[in-house]
């Protein structure tokens, strides 16, 4: 599976692990290496929790009827097929606007001779 | 949620870390924690408090009554198992595309 697209680069969570994604922490750590990972961890839970929060939200209007006196196995698998879905969505539209890209180019290239 | 709320992280500053001026970088990435979870408690609160308000109150009336609150309880409880739900959801699904890379 492509790298490019992943559910590790929607909605701005980053790539795993190094958090190539982040604009450098260079500036904001210092010379401090410690402070530096420190700022590149905190940056990288803050995007997933920021979309947690976002696809809560969505997910919330689409599964919730009326709030029950508890979260009914219908509702709990909506919400999971929802995140499924909502990540799905980001990637097909990643790959889709890199496929328009990349064919746009190819034909201006040919027009400009 | 203010928009300046660096003002207190600000004077925690001079404070910390003894004298000459020295930062304790231990110090620093304590209060940011803490500042983030506050950031996101105030955030989960303010979806809430919308997500619940559409749902419990239909005409506002002259103050809330029985029924609304006990549906707003209700929707907190749901909420909350909403978010968390998410968040495993979400949590399961990284794992497994970076599995898959």
């Amino acid at each position: 599976r492509s790298r490019r697209g992943s559910a590790g680069n929607t909605g701005g969570t980053g790539s795993s692990g190094s958090g190539m994604d982040a604009p450098s922490a260079a500036g904001l750590g210092g010379a401090d290496p410690q402070l530096q990972r420190f700022i590149e961890v905190e940056t990288q839970k803050q995007r997933f929790q920021q979309l947690v929060h976002q696809m809560t939200e969505l997910c919330w209007e689409k599964c919730m009827d009326k709030p029950g006196p508890k979260l009914d196995s219908r509702a709990e698998t909506c919400f999971v097929n929802c995140v499924e879905r909502f990540i799905d969505t980001s990637q097909f539209i990643l790959n889709r606007l890199e496929q328009t890209q990349k064919s746009k180019s190819a034909f201006s290239e040919s027009l400009s001779d | 949620m203010e928009s300046g709320s660096g003002s207190d992280f600000g004077s925690d500053f001079g404070s910390g870390g003894g004298g000459g001026g020295k930062l304790d970088p231990g110090l620093i990435m304590e209060q940011v924690k803490v500042q983030i979870a506050v950031a996101n408690a105030q955030e989960l609160l303010q979806r809430m408090t919308d997500k619940c308000f559409r749902k419990c109150i239909g005409k506002p009336g002259g103050a809330l009554d029985n029924s609304e609150q006990k549906c707003i309880a209700m929707c907190m409880d749901r909420y909350m198992d909403a978010w968390n739900t998410v968040s495993r959801a979400y949590n399961s699904r990284l794992q497994r595309e970076r599995a898959n890379m």
